[in-house]
């Protein structure tokens, strides 16, 4: 390699690498570091060891706490695998059809996405809302009083409807992901299944699935890391404390309230916090990694 | 998350300016809505001191406590700081970042009751580090043009709250605004019913290690919560706190269990809106109708100001009178300083409600260590209220969170 080349390697790299060094590894590392130790308020105290992990996954109630966050979590991922990823694949394949009026529904389909967070969760609250929401008062004209819920003040159905406004927000982007995939199978191969005499079913299941395995990886693992970073809809919705009683409480609010504190109920513990953080940074690394090697795998055998 | 974490960051880096000329204070709050009645106290405190400017900088009450703490960390925050009472001072005050307010350097303090001081001053060495700004007050509000119109009257016992709310249930109007979906509504709710209930002896007897929250009289009076869920509005497990107060000041809710801090709030929002505010019912006629009360916060000085001494000027001048006359007026708040004015009647009133009062219990005691009481009773009491937990298992749950760190509820 020439030095005019080197140099001019050294110029492209320089700026990406210090960027990611001062705003990406360096607050990795400090969290990590803050997680070993004591914090009085808001000042570091001495070392503390693993007593901050300690703390999270093993003494009472933080403990309770932080599994019961990750049960939540759990039940995000697995629910929207169903829910959002599931479905989505079966719209691209609607749409891939081109059944009538698909154009309008491909562009329906995505727009929720555009869309930020906070306005969704807002929203979606509102229309959620026992008394003046149109979810409860659309039953209720339709005759079905009885089906009226306070949807987001019961443990039973708070975090499903998350869950669900979850899956209406951001639908469209999977299913983009799935139908680009599909349109990019050849139109040969598609044909030949037909003339074998595939019906839809065989079509999805047996030609099409294992030749948008790509699209699948890609949908599945940035689904993990989303359902295990979720945030912002249950802190608009539900409120940082995850009500009620913790119904809808995530590894994101509980790290939130346990390092920056809650207004009106907690206090700040960066040690903890960081501790968390460094858990749920370390749990999906290495299963997101693990999760992508053993389905790119797949790809290739297909 | 990302997006918020990076807002964070650039509000923190907009709160640090260039560091003012000697002669200039910065001073930070939360209340965003307060700017220019806060411009008219500084104005007063200008009549004296002339010579001092004050800079007014306002942060979202929800990352106020982030921003600050991030601020001190860094060594450049404000020289005057509005900050929390109890757990939330102590926070910053054990930290090293506020400076203790001497009685010598500051002698207004005399000013104050030893409750108000209590709120401000870190356990530990039991130095004040702050002039105590407000006191809130627990209690009910209720519609009096519903109550005239409906020939009721403001219910002084249980029994009669509970004859006045089905009276009005009747009528079609919802007794009780409160909802339960709003985390800390639910211990203001719980506080401003359970209160006359298990009296004013029983928070001693916490404190002196004599009784837990299993004790008979806190589990009794948990339990008369759940006779209320009849009178609360429809659909109330979900119920959050905008749509409570939107229930009251439509006048679609007849009563609201909430604090005084909401007097100014709901005559802001519906100025034609006849309320008054009455303290919780006695358990029977003739016993004790107390509400629950709590201090705020208070202004602070940083301890690494350069201004230190014009700060303490200004700290000062918000521990006399005339500054409590105006705040009082001003902000619709009760100011703790002794004999202020208060020509407003509904809040002169509350602050006559106060002599007869209990502390708000896990606010005052027991938010200064995680797992906080506060946590604790919010969640137990939305199972609660939802039918998940009895009232004993409440107590119980409290009892041994709280046990993890308060040496007196170990031995049971």
């Amino acid at each position: 390699m020439s030095w005019r080349l080197r140099l001019w390697l050294g110029f492209l790299l320089a700026p990406p690498l210090a960027l990611m060094t001062v705003f990406v590894v360096y607050p990795l590392a400090s969290a990590f570091s803050y997680s070993f130790y004591e914090w009085n308020g808001l000042a570091r105290g001495g070392f503390a060891g693993l007593e901050n992990f300690r703390l999270v996954l093993f003494q009472e109630p933080f403990s309770t706490w932080t599994y019961r966050a990750f049960g939540h979590n759990l039940i995000v991922f697995c629910s929207l695998m169903i829910v959002q990823n599931g479905l989505a694949y079966l719209i691209a394949f609607a749409l891939l059809k081109g059944l009538p009026g698909h154009r309008f529904h491909q562009v329906a389909v995505f727009l929720p996405v555009i869309l930020s967070t906070v306005i969704v969760g807002f929203l979606w609250k509102l229309m959620l809302n026992p008394i003046f929401g149109l979810v409860n008062q659309a039953l209720v004209a339709i005759g079905l009083a009885a089906w009226a819920q306070p949807w987001l003040g019961q443990p039973t159905t708070a975090l499903g409807s998350l869950i669900v406004v979850n899956a209406w927000h951001w639908i469209g982007f999977p299913v983009l992901v799935f139908l680009a995939a599909m349109q990019r199978i050849p139109r040969e191969i598609i044909e030949a299944a037909r003339l074998d005499g595939a019906g839809d079913a065989v079509l999805m299941r047996r030609v099409i699935w294992p030749l948008v395995a790509p699209a699948t990886t890609i949908t599945v693992v940035l689904m993990f890391i989303g359902s295990f970073n979720w945030f912002e809809l249950p802190y608009v919705m539900t409120g940082l404390d995850g009500s009620p009683g913790g119904a809808t409480d995530v590894l994101g609010l509980y790290f939130y309230r346990t390092a920056f504190g809650n207004v009106t109920s907690g206090l700040q513990d960066f040690g903890r916090g960081s501790a968390l953080a460094v858990l749920m940074f370390a749990f999906i690394i290495i299963v997101a990694t693990w999760w992508t090697r053993v389905l790119r795998r797949r790809e290739i055998e297909v | 998350m990302k997006a918020k974490l990076i807002g964070l960051a650039f509000a923190a880096l907009a709160a640090f300016p260039v560091p003012s000329p000697a002669g200039d204070l910065t001073f930070w709050t939360w209340r965003q809505e307060d700017r220019s009645q806060y411009a008219q106290l500084f104005a007063e405190f200008n009549k004296l001191h002339p010579d001092v400017k004050i800079k007014y900088e306002a942060f979202e009450p929800q990352n106020y406590g982030t921003v600050l703490s991030t601020g001190l960390a860094a060594g450049r925050g404000p020289d005057v700081i509005h900050v929390r009472a109890y757990g939330g001072l102590e926070q910053f005050s054990k930290a090293g970042y506020l400076l203790a307010l001497e009685p010598q350097a500051v002698p207004e303090l005399a000013n104050f009751e030893a409750a108000a001081l209590s709120s401000t001053s870190m356990r530990s060495d039991s130095k004040v580090y702050a002039v105590p700004f407000a006191s809130q007050t627990l209690g009910l509000f209720y519609n009096t043009e519903i109550f005239q119109r409906l020939g009721l009257k403001p219910p002084t016992t249980w029994d009669e709250l509970i004859q006045v709310s089905k009276a009005l249930k009747e009528k079609g109007v919802t007794p009780l605004a409160n909802g339960m979906a709003t985390a800390f509504m639910v211990e203001i709710f719980t506080s401003v019913f359970t209160g006359s209930f298990y009296g004013p002896g029983f928070t001693p007897d916490v404190l002196a290690g004599r009784a837990t929250f299993e004790d008979p009289r806190y589990v009794g009076a948990l339990a008369k919560l759940l006779e209320l869920r009849d009178y609360l509005p429809q659909g109330y497990a979900g119920v959050d706190y905008p749509t409570m107060q939107q229930l009251f000041l439509s006048g679609r809710a007849a009563m609201f269990a909430g604090g005084s801090f909401e007097i100014a709030n709901f005559r802001r929002q519906n100025p034609n809106l006849k309320m008054d505010f009455i303290a919780p019912p006695a358990e029977k006629a003739g016993g004790a109708q107390l509400v629950s009360l709590f201090y705020d916060g208070g202004y602070a000085v940083n301890a690494k100001s350069a201004n230190q001494a014009d700060a303490l000027k200004l700290v000062r001048f918000m521990a006399t009178k005339p500054f409590g006359d105006r705040f009082s007026a001003l902000l619709g708040n009760i100011s703790p300083i002794k004999g202020v004015t208060i020509e407003d009647t509904l809040l002169a009133k509350v602050s006559k409600l106060n002599e007869q009062s209990v502390p708000y219990i896990m606010a005052v005691y027991f938010r200064f260590q995680d797992p906080t009481g506060s946590t604790l009773l919010q969640g137990a009491v939305q199972k609660m209220m939802g039918g998940g937990m009895s009232p004993g298992e409440v107590g119980a749950e409290l009892t041994k969170g709280i046990a993890t760190y308060y040496p007196p509820f170990q031995k049971r």
